[in-house]
C-alpha cells in the first residue's frame, strides 16, 4: 500500500486559517489501512480544527467526508454537487488523490493533510516500512525476493557494502541491511552461488529518471 | 606479465615489489598548498599516493584536481571515485578528465552515506555501484567504448582498483565478493584498516585457496592509531571496523603522551607480520592527518628505499 504519515496540525492550520467552511476528505484505501487519513483520521483532524477556531473566536464550518478512493474519477464524483459549498479542501488521501481532486476542481484550493511517504507494508500495529520504490523494472527474481533499490540505502545492486555491520546498515543500527537479507534468503533456497552473478547496470529510464510514467493498457481500454 | 597502462603502481606490482600507497584527504578549502605539503612528506616514501573523494561525505576539493595537483609535482596519484555523487554520464566525463592529465590509477568506491556529512539533507545518486563502476573503467580502457557504446578517442588507460573489506558482514561472502570484483575487472585491492591479523589472515587464507590472490595484486590497509580513543572510537563507532580488545587495550595502558608512538609500533609489527602472508603484495597505509608518521612507519616496517621503475 502507499503509507503516509499525518502532517502536523499547525501545518494545516497555517494553510486553511483564513478559510470559512472547510471540507476533510478522507480516503478509504491505503491511508485508512496506515491510519493516516481513513474515516477515523479525518473525524480526529475535524475535532482539532473546530477546537482551534474556537479558541480563536471564528466561527468555521468544517465538515467531515470520507471516499472510497480518491485516486478514481467516479468517486471523486460523488462531491460534485457539494464542492461549491466550501472554499477548501483538506484532502487526507495520499499525493496522488490531492493532485487528482486538484486536477477535477480547479476552483477550489486543495491542501494535503498527509506526508505520503512510501509504498509499504503493516510490519505490526503502527509500524510501516517500504518495500517498493516503483523503479518499474522488477528484479526480485535475482535478488531473492528482497529489493535492493527500495531497502539498500545506496541502492546497491552488487552489495553489500562496507558498512554491514551485525546485519545492520551503516546509516542506522535499527535498519536492516538489505544485503544480509538477500544473502540470508539466497542461503535459504539453496541458490548462494547466485551471489556471485554481477548484475548489469540498470536501466533507470522506466523510474523517476525517465520522467513522469504512464501506463496505457489497449486491451483494457472501452 | 604484460602492463595495460604506463601506471607505476603497476609496473611495482607486476615486477613484484611489495607496494606501498598512503592517501591525502583534500583541504576544506581551495587552498592547493595543502594538498601539496602533505604529498611533500611521504612523497619519498610511497608509491602512488590516493585522493580521497569527499570521505565520509563532507564536502571537500574535488579528488580530481587534487591528483593534478600531484601530478604537477611528478607523483603518482590515484583518483578516488564514489558513484554517492555522480551518474554515469559524470563518472565517464571525470575518468575522461583525469585521463586527460595522465592520471593512471582509480579506485572504485560506493562512498559513504551522505548522511554522515555536511550535506546529510542532500540526494544521493548511486546510478551504478562500486563494481559496476570497474566495469565501466575496464570497458572504457580495453573495449575503447563509452557506456552508451559509442568510440572513444585516446581511450583512458587506468589501472583499476577498488577496496575490500575483510571485517564487514556477512563473513561468508567476503572471499565471494572479491571473487566478484575481480570477475568485474579489478586490477589492485587496497583492503579496510587491519587491526585483527588473525582474521585477516583467515581471509587471505580463503582468498588463496580461490587463487584469487593470482588475478588481483591485494595491499593490506594500515592505519596507526594515535590514542586509546581512537581505537574505542573505531572499535565503536566507524560501521565495518573489527578492533580487538588487546589492540584497545595495549594502548589504554600505555601513558597519554607515548600512546601515539604505540600506535605507531602496534601498526609496523603489523606491516612486519603481513608482509609474510601469501597473497599480500603491498600495503596502503592510511595515516588519518597524520601524514608526517608515514615516512617513519615505512622505513621502520623495511619497506624503504621505494623501488625504481621506468
Amino acid at each position: 500500500m502507499i503509507v503516509a504519515d499525518k502532517k502536523p496540525i499547525e501545518e494545516i492550520v497555517e494553510e486553511i486559517k483564513d478559510k470559512e467552511k472547510i471540507l476533510i476528505l478522507g480516503c478509504n484505501e491505503c491511508v485508512t489501512v496506515c491510519e493516516a487519513g481513513g474515516k477515523k483520521e479525518v473525524g480526529v483532524l475535524a475535532s482539532a480544527l473546530r477546537m482551534y477556531f474556537l479558541n480563536q473566536g471564528r466561527e468555521v464550518r468544517i465538515d467531515e467526508r470520507t471516499l472510497e478512493r480518491q485516486c478514481d474519477h467516479e468517486y471523486l464524483e460523488e462531491v460534485r454537487d457539494v464542492i461549491d459549498q466550501y472554499d477548501a479542501v483538506v484532502s487526507l488521501a495520499c499525493g496522488v488523490g490531492v493532485q487528482f481532486m486538484a486536477e477535477k476542481y480547479h476552483t477550489t484550493p486543495v491542501f494535503p493533510g498527509v506526508n505520503t511517504s512510501f509504498m509499504g507494508v503493516t510490519e505490526q500495529r503502527g509500524v510501516w516500512s517500504e518495500r517498493c520504490q516503483g523503479c518499474g523494472e522488477c528484479i526480485l527474481a535475482r535478488t531473492g525476493g528482497i529489493c535492493p533499490v527500495s531497502r539498500c540505502a545506496k541502492r546497491i545492486f552488487n552489495g553489500p557494502c562496507g558498512g554491514s555491520t551485525n546485519g545492520k546498515c551503516e546509516i542506522n543500527p535499527e535498519l536492516d541491511c538489505a544485503w544480509q537479507l538477500i544473502i540470508d534468503r539466497l542461503k535459504a533456497l539453496g541458490k548462494l552461488d547466485d551471489y556471485e552473478k554481477i548484475t548489469p547496470i540498470k536501466d533507470w529510464s522506466t523510474e523517476r529518471a525517465g520522467g513522469p510514467r504512464k501506463i496505457v493498457r489497449e486491451d483494457v481500454q472501452q | 606479465m604484460k602492463l595495460k597502462t604506463s601506471s607505476k603502481l603497476e609496473k611495482i606490482l607486476a615486477n613484484s615489489h611489495l607496494a606501498v600507497t598512503s592517501e591525502c584527504g583534500p583541504p576544506r578549502g581551495s587552498d592547493p598548498e595543502v594538498i601539496i605539503k602533505k604529498a611533500d612528506m611521504i612523497k619519498d616514501h610511497v608509491d602512488a599516493i590516493n585522493i580521497t573523494d569527499n570521505q565520509t561525505s563532507v564536502t571537500r576539493m574535488c579528488s580530481l584536481a587534487a591528483c593534478i595537483h600531484l601530478k604537477h609535482m611528478g607523483l603518482e596519484p590515484v583518483l578516488q571515485m564514489v558513484t554517492r555523487d555522480r551518474n554515469r554520464i559524470a563518472l565517464q566525463s571525470d575518468i575522461l578528465g583525469a585521463a586527460s592529465f595522465d592520471i593512471n590509477n582509480i579506485l572504485c568506491l560506493s562512498g559513504d552515506h551522505q548522511s554522515f556529512g555536511d550535506c546529510s539533507q542532500g540526494q544521493n545518486v548511486h546510478d551504478i555501484d562500486s563494481m559496476q563502476l570497474i566495469q565501466t573503467v575496464r570497458h572504457m580502457r580495453d573495449e575503447g567504448k563509452f557506456l552508451g557504446g559509442d568510440h572513444i578517442k585516446r581511450p583512458p588507460k587506468m589501472f583499476v582498483g577498488a577496496a575490500a573489506n575483510p571485517f564487514a558482514d556477512p563473513f561468508e561472502i567476503r572471499v565471494p565478493r572479491l571473487a566478484k570484483k575481480v570477475a568485474a575487472g579489478v586490477e589492485f585491492i587496497q583492503t579496510q584498516c587491519i587491526y585483527n591479523l588473525d582474521k585477516f589472515e583467515q581471509w587471505m587464507k580463503m582468498v588463496c585457496d580461490r587463487g584469487l590472490h593470482e588475478k588481483v595484486h591485494i595491499l593490506a590497509g594500515m592505519t596507526p592509531m594515535k590514542t586509546a580513543g581512537m581505537a574505542k572510537y573505531m572499535k565503536k563507532r566507524v560501521p565495518g571496523m573489527d578492533v580487538p580488545d588487546e589492540v584497545v587495550k595495549r594502548l589504554a595502558d600505555t601513558p597519554k603522551e607515548k600512546q601515539g608512538e604505540e600506535g605507531i609500533k602496534i601498526c609496523i609489527e603489523a606491516i612486519q607480520r603481513l608482509k609474510e602472508v601469501q597473497g599480500v603484495r603491498g600495503f596502503h597505509i592510511m595515516a588519518i592527518e597524520w601524514e608526517e608518521k608515514v615516512p617513519e612507519i615505512v622505513e621502520a616496517a623495511g619497506l624503504y628505499p621505494r623501488p625504481k621503475v621506468d
